[in-house]
Formats: C-alpha cells, structure tokens, sequence
C-alpha cells in the first residue's frame, strides 16, 4: 500500500486538505460577515440613539406671576411669559432686540409644558417663585450633549493685559495659550481672539466684558472648539451663554420620558412616540383579531378537511404565491379596494390593520398547519376510535397541542407586521399627526412610518430621534422573537 | 350605529346559545334521555343561526342603505330573533343538531380559505383595472418600451425602461452580495458546524432576517451611503450620494438569511446516502459538498435564488431611503438610479386624484412588478416542489 503515496501524491493530498480548510474558512467567513452586519448595524443605530434618551433642562428660578396667570383658569396662563422673563433675568447684560431673541432662542417652544402641568396640579404655587427645569431647544440640547462641535476648556495660566480700541479688545502679555477663533472669558464677558499678531492678539466681543482689569491667571479661561461658528447651528454668543449656565449648575440632564410620551412635533426635543405607538397597537389589534381566526380556519380546513382536488390545490399555490408577493402590492390593494372602492377612512388603523391581516395571513396558515401536521395522527385516530366526530376530534384533541406552534407562527406574523412599512405608506398613514389616535378610524401613523417621516426631516436632532425610534422598534420586536424562541423550546414536544 | 349592530348581534347569538341549550336541556331532563345531540350543540346551532342571519341582515342593509342606517341594527334584532323562534322549534329529541352545526363550520372553514384566494383576485383586478385606464391614455407600446421616465412633468412620459434597469441593477448588486454569502453560510452550518454553534447562528440569521426595511434603509442612507461615497471619492471616482450600490448592498444583506435558510434545509434535504458513498470515494467534505452535494441540491438552491431575487425586486423600503429618485438609464453602480417600487411609493404618497395619468402608471408599475414576481416565485414554488418529491 505504501508505495502508492509516493511523493506527487502526497503533494496531491495535502493540496486537497488545504483547499478543504479553504472552504471551510471561506463558510466561516461568511457566517462571521452576515453576523457582524448584524452588529454593526445595531451598534451604530444604538450609538447615534443614544443621545435622544436624553434631555437637558435650565432650571430657573420662576416667579408665577398672578396677574400673568389667572388662579381660575391656570391652564390658558402664560406660563411661556414668566419662563421668558425668569430666563433672559439670569442674563441682565442683554438688552439688545435681537440678542435677547437669539437668547430665548434656546428653550424649546414647550419649553413651559411641564411647569404649566405643575402648576395646574399645583394651583398653591401661583404667585410664589418655584424652582422649575425648563426644556432647552434642540441646537442647545445638542451642544450640551457635545454633538455640534467638541468645546473644551482650559483656565488660564497666565498674565493678560486688556484693553479697548474702538470696538476692538487687544490682548497682550504671555499669550501662549491663545488661537485664533477661541474664545477667552474673563471680567464678566467673552472676547472671541480674531487674529493673534507679534506680541498681541485682537479680539472682539461676544458679551463686552465689565471691567478692562489684568488677567490674572485662574480668573479667566479659554473656550476651544472643533468647529468653527460658520460651521455648527448654534453661535458664540448662545454658546457662552450655555456654557455660563453650566457653569453656575443650572443646566441638569435627564432621562428623556418626553420620547415616550409625546406625539409627533415638527420640534424634535418635544417630538414622542406615543401617538406612533398607539397607532401600532390600534393597527395590530384589527390585524390579528382578522388574520389569527381566519389563518386558523383556513389551516384547519386544508389540514384536515379538505379534499384533494383541484380547488385545494389553486387556494394552495395561492397562498404560497401570497407569501411571497411584495408588501407594496398589498398597499397597491388596500387602496382601491378598501379606500377607493370601499369608502373607508385614509390613514386609519382599520385600514392599515385590514391591509396588514391579508399581508400576514399566509404566514399564519403556513405556521399553523406545520403545527397541525406536527401532531401525531395516533392522537386524532384514538379519539375517533372512541366515537368523536372528525370535527370533534381536530378541535378537541389536534388544535390544542398545535396551539403553541401555532402561537409562534403568530408572534413571527406580527413581527412581521410591526415593522411593516410600504404598504401603510400607500393607505396615507404617513401624515403627520400630533394627537394620540384613540379610535380604529382616526387619522393615525405607526412606529415604522414615524421612522421613515423622521428619517426624511433635515433637522439633526431628528436624524438620532429616527435611531432612537428604532431601537424602541428593534427592542420591542427582539422581545416577540424571544418569546416565541422561548415557547419553541418550552413547549415543543418530541412525540 | 356599527357598534349597536355588532352589540345587537353579539348579544342574539348569546341568547341563542343559551336558549338553545335550555331547551335540549329540558328535553333531557322530561325524560329524553337519548338524545341525539349534546345540548351545547342545540345552543351552538341556534347561535349559528342568530349570527348568521342577523348578520347578513346587517350586510343587506349596509350595501342598500349605508352603515349609518337606523335600519341596520333594527333589521339585524328583527331576523336574529326570527331566526331563534324559527329553530326553537325545531329542537326534538332526534334532532341532529351536532351534524347540523358541524356542517355550518366546515362552510365558515372554506369560506375562511377562501380569503387567500379572494386576495389574489382583488390584487389582480384592482391592479389590472387602474392599468386598463392607464392603457387608455398611454399606449402600452409606450409604457413598456419607452427610454424616459418623468410622470410629473410636462407632457409626462412613461417609459418602464429605466425603472426596470435600476431595479435590476440593484437587484443584481444585492444577489452578487446575497448569493455567495447566503450559500457559503448554508453550506457551513448544514455541513460543518456542530449542533451547538447551529443553536446560536440560526437565531442570528433569523434577527437579521426579522429587521424591518425601514431600519435597513435608514443604515444605507445614513452609514453605508457615506462610506461608500468617502471611499469611493479616495479612489478618485465620482460617486452619487444615493448610489445604486449602496442600496444593492444592503439589499443584499437583507437576503442573506432568506437564500441561507431555503439552501440550508435542501442541503439538509439531500440524502446521506450520497454523501457516504462520495465519502467511501476516498473524497474529501468540501470535494463531497461541491462535486455531489451541490449538484444534487441545485435545482433547489437555483430556486432559493429565484425567491431571493422576487424578494430584492419588490422591497420598497431600503431602496425609497437610499436610491433616488431620478430616472436615469445606467448601468452604473455608482450612480443614482430609480426603481418601480420607488416610483409606486413616491407617486402614491399624498394624495391622489384615481383619474389623472399619473396616479394610474403608479398601478400600472404595481401591474408589471406582481407579474414579475409571480412568474418568479410561481416557477421557484414549482421546482421545490418538485424536488422535494424526488427524494421523500
């Protein structure tokens, strides 16, 4: 035998060994890329997401006002009045029109929300000062959160002499610290450095400062950024403004329950899901209280009823074809038959769940007669034995112990529905809509519809919501494939 | 007054139950002790009956005369109860309530499956109606071979042409992507890994495979768009910010799962036997898996493909987010392209007039993408089928 594994030959075999752990790698790798696809994506939406759980908030010191706010009619108060006023009274050195604007500016427009909710609840409080978080606009929120540009501080080390030319501020002294495009803080105001020549730097103002006093080292510092102003949504100005109210502790963060209790906004640090998901949920109950008894009706029947002939065999093919047509011509049906044709409302969940029932009916009757099939004839043979009808013995015995493979085939189905997006876009569930749907009729959107307007919207802040959106989606449907994962294990049987 | 009729209806078919059963019950307890029929089936078959007839009761009267009639739900009390009375006397001793009831379900069972059906049809003629308008004003000579496509502007011109070429570019992309990759990871975890791993790879592709579009599609404009377009712009090539290839890719990703999990179980589905005897050749796995293995399992995985390719040509989402909307004839990857499930989203969101050439070629387009995909997935269907047969 020996004689036959000469040398060409064991050369042959290990060339035949080397192109099987070549395929075999080339397997690995393609495994290892499908799932780190999967994690790359989930980890770059949970990154850009995770800013939009979060909100920041200055608190002031607002003085309710009686004769802004009527105790008898707290509501209509002009609670957005007193927070301008407690606000701009934290900046006393602004008087200028447009700067007390740009000011104001950087609370949200629902800014008095919450405080208008405390003090309704709260009707005591009307003409005393409370301490109260007032919700920052969407540029302030993300320069806080350090997505607009990286700003870093650094106190000042070193001896500065200042003085005033016109409108120009000169700067000299040690200026080894200094750059160009900073911004020094000292003597109550902010000079941005223009140009930094040999032995002094000019500079002008952003807020003039008070006092033309040295600079002595640790009572001014230096405010550096990654971006220029041209280049981020937010200016020098509103930043030192910012930065002086982190600075004094009045700026708090928080967790951002708003994303789940708000509806849309065309604001995105007051736009929520709530109306998105309640959409979803009024939309999933018409799907699966149509899709689940007619899928499992129709399994039954072709399970265990039906004949073998023609006919079976067409609803078959059917809705094996069905499975496979694309969403969008369930969209393309739901409009003129449902819409056009029928009269039903636009945008409404009756409509969309109708339209989503048929798209998921296939998958249910594939699920539930897979479950069906899975039970041993045996079963249903002894209790014909025992004198049960056909029909006595497929719902009394054969149904319940496919219920859980039917279950799973259900819970994949509104997965599958959940995050179902083109054909809602064909039924005009894609308005925008403000108020929380609490009819099967109202104007309403769902979660992968929000994902897609929000995803369209130019705002920045809105680009992390569309992240933040998705992973409320990703999370809710990893927990439906879970569960189903959970009942596959726990209650499939080995008969 | 939907919600009274559907309370009246509710109600009737409870009091049918109860009454129904009350009285077999009756009979049973005077003496009738072999009764035919369990008394629940005398109740469930005089609720059949309430439900039934106040329903269609209720149907009639809302085609005749509108859901808002006062008549409906008046109508729906008047049979439901008639329909009562007139089965109250009908419950004797020998009744055969059971079989009568259980031929009342088999008919709700066919009905019920008939809905796949019913489906199909209205697909087909609320498409095909809006195309024969369409055809009206556009010659199909036109629509299905014309170059241009610019439905809102003046005049419009409807040609398919390149919305069919962006859609198979894409398509293309995302199967130059999907193939290699769906099948060599089928291959792997049929063949190769060990039940443990397999335990934990499959739950993975199935994650990936149960991503919404949407999702997908906001990862192809805001991350792999950019990617590709910095690096591209590092080799010194023009590429547009919404390229055909990005959406092909992550298109492609998105039917990796799809082709792995159809080519995993046909590979599964091909015989030991075969495998033994390569093996008993002196051959290797992987010269097992590519010389018998894989040609056995072909006609199946050429069908995985087939389904694989109906499912990139009708996906909507990821191409809405991240290909354009200009319709431009090109075959390059690198260019913005359009497809006809973009053109469909596009001009059907919003509000539409069901009488203008514009809104109609969207159905038009919705005609051709439900034929495409039918004859793909209907000749896929066919060969699994036919192949699963060859070897139970």
């Amino acid at each position: 035998m020996t004689d036959t594994f000469d040398k060409g030959n064991a050369a042959f075999i290990a060339k035949r060994y080397s192109s099987e752990r070549r395929f075999r790698a080339y397997g690995a790798a393609a495994l290892a890329i499908s799932v780190l696809f999967l994690v790359y994506l989930i980890a770059d939406i949970g990154i850009r997401a995770w800013p939009s759980f979060f909100e920041h908030r200055a608190v002031l010191e607002v003085n309710l006002d009686a004769s802004k706010i009527p105790a008898g009619n707290v509501q209509t108060g002009d609670f957005e009045g007193v927070v301008r006023t407690a606000f701009r009274g934290g900046f006393p050195g602004i008087t200028a029109r447009s700067d007390l604007k740009s000011l104001t500016s950087l609370l949200s427009a629902g800014a008095a929300d919450d405080l208008r909710q405390q003090t309704v609840a709260n009707p005591a409080s009307i003409g005393t000062t409370v301490k109260a978080g007032v919700l920052l606009a969407d540029d302030a929120d993300l320069y806080l959160k350090g997505m607009l540009t990286d700003t870093v501080k650094t106190p000042g080390k070193t001896n500065l002499q200042l003085a005033q030319s016109g409108d120009e501020f000169i700067l000299t002294g040690d200026l080894s610290q200094l750059a160009a495009g900073q911004i020094v803080r000292a003597n109550g105001g902010a000079l941005r450095i223009a140009s930094i020549e040999a032995g002094l730097a000019r500079a002008e103002a952003v807020m003039p400062p008070v006092t033309l006093n040295t600079l002595a080292p640790g009572t001014w510092d230096i405010l550096s950024f990654s971006h220029a102003e041209a280049d981020r949504r937010i200016d020098d100005r509103q930043v030192v403004w910012l930065e002086s109210l982190r600075d004094k502790g009045a700026i708090e963060k928080h967790f951002a329950w708003r994303f789940f209790t708000n509806g849309d906004s065309r604001e995105p640090e007051l736009a929520g899901l709530r109306g998105a998901i309640a959409g979803s949920l009024l939309t999933l109950i018409v799907t699966l209280s149509l899709s689940v008894p007619l899928g499992i009706a129709a399994a039954v029947y072709l399970e265990e009823f039906a004949p073998k002939n023609k006919w079976t065999e067409i609803i078959e093919v059917n809705i094996n074809n069905l499975a496979a047509v694309p969403s969008i011509i369930f969209g393309l049906l739901g409009l003129a038959v449902f819409i056009n044709f029928m009269g039903l409302p636009r945008s409404a969940p009756l409509v969309g769940g109708l339209v989503l029932a048929l798209l998921v009916l296939p998958t249910i009757i594939i699920a539930s007669r897979a479950a069906m099939k899975a039970v041993p004839p045996s079963i249903k043979e002894a209790a014909l034995g025992v004198g049960a009808s056909h029909q006595q013995a497929v719902f009394h015995h054969v149904l319940p112990l496919a219920v859980p493979g039917i279950l799973t085939g259900t819970i994949l189905g509104v997965a599958r529905a959940l995050g179902e997006t083109a054909p809602l876009l064909m039924i005009g569930m894609v308005a925008f809509i403000v108020d929380v749907p609490k009819g099967f009729t109202e104007a309403a959107t769902v979660l992968p519809v929000q994902i897609f307007l929000w995803s369209d919207l130019p705002e920045v802040a809105f680009q992390s919501r569309t992240a933040a959106a998705i992973i409320v989606l990703l999370g809710i449907l990893f927990c439906l494939n879970a569960v189903a994962i959970y009942m596959r294990k726990r209650f499939e049987r080995r008969w | 007054m939907t919600a009274w009729t559907l309370l009246i209806i509710a109600a009737l078919t409870a009091i049918g139950f109860f009454v129904g059963q009350a009285r077999a019950q009756g009979l049973r307890n005077a003496g009738a002790a072999s009764l035919h029929s369990l008394p629940a089936y005398h109740g469930l078959l005089m609720a059949s009956m309430a439900l039934a007839a106040a329903g269609i009761a209720t149907l009639a009267v809302a085609l005749v005369a509108g859901s808002d009639s006062m008549i409906m739900p008046a109508a729906a009390a008047l049979l439901g109860t008639g329909a009562i009375a007139a089965s109250h006397r009908l419950i004797t001793r020998d009744f055969r309530a059971r079989n009568r009831f259980e031929h009342f379900v088999k008919l709700v069972l066919i009905a019920c499956s008939g809905v796949a059906v019913l489906t199909t049809i209205g697909i087909v003629f609320s498409v095909l109606f809006e195309t024969l308008a369409f055809f009206g004003e556009v010659s199909p000579i036109e629509f299905l071979f014309g170059t241009h496509w610019s439905p809102t502007s003046t005049p419009a011109s409807f040609g398919l042409i390149p919305l069919l070429v962006g859609t198979l570019l894409i398509t293309f992309i995302a199967v130059l992507v999907a193939g290699p990759l769906g099948l060599l990871s089928a291959i792997y975890m049929a063949e190769y890994s060990s039940k443990k791993m397999r335990g934990v790879l499959k739950p993975l592709l199935e994650i990936l495979a149960g991503v919404p579009t949407v999702v997908l599609g906001f990862f192809a404009a805001l991350t792999v768009a950019p990617l590709i377009r910095n690096t591209g712009e590092g080799f010194g090539l023009i590429v547009a910010s919404e390229s055909a290839l990005a959406a092909g890719l992550v298109m492609g990703m998105m039917i990796v799962p799809l082709i792995s999990s159809l080519s995993d179980d046909i590979i599964n589905a091909v015989p030991q036997s075969l495998r033994d005897g390569s093996y008993a050749m002196g051959a290797t796995k992987s010269e097992t898996i590519k010389r018998v293995v894989l040609p056995a399992a072909l006609p199946g995985i050429v069908s995985a493909f087939m389904l694989a390719i109906s499912r990139a040509i009708g996906e909507t989402m990821i191409v809405v987010m991240a290909a354009g909307l200009a319709a431009n004839l090109s075959f390059n990857p690198l260019a913005a392209v359009t497809t006809i499930t973009v053109q469909i989203a596009t001009l059907l969101v919003g509000d539409q007039e069901f009488d203008s050439a514009k809104t109609l070629s969207a159905f038009a387009l919705g005609f051709v993408l439900f034929c495409f995909t039918l004859v793909l997935n209907y000749i896929a269907l066919r060969i699994v089928q036919r192949y699963r047969e060859q070897y139970d």
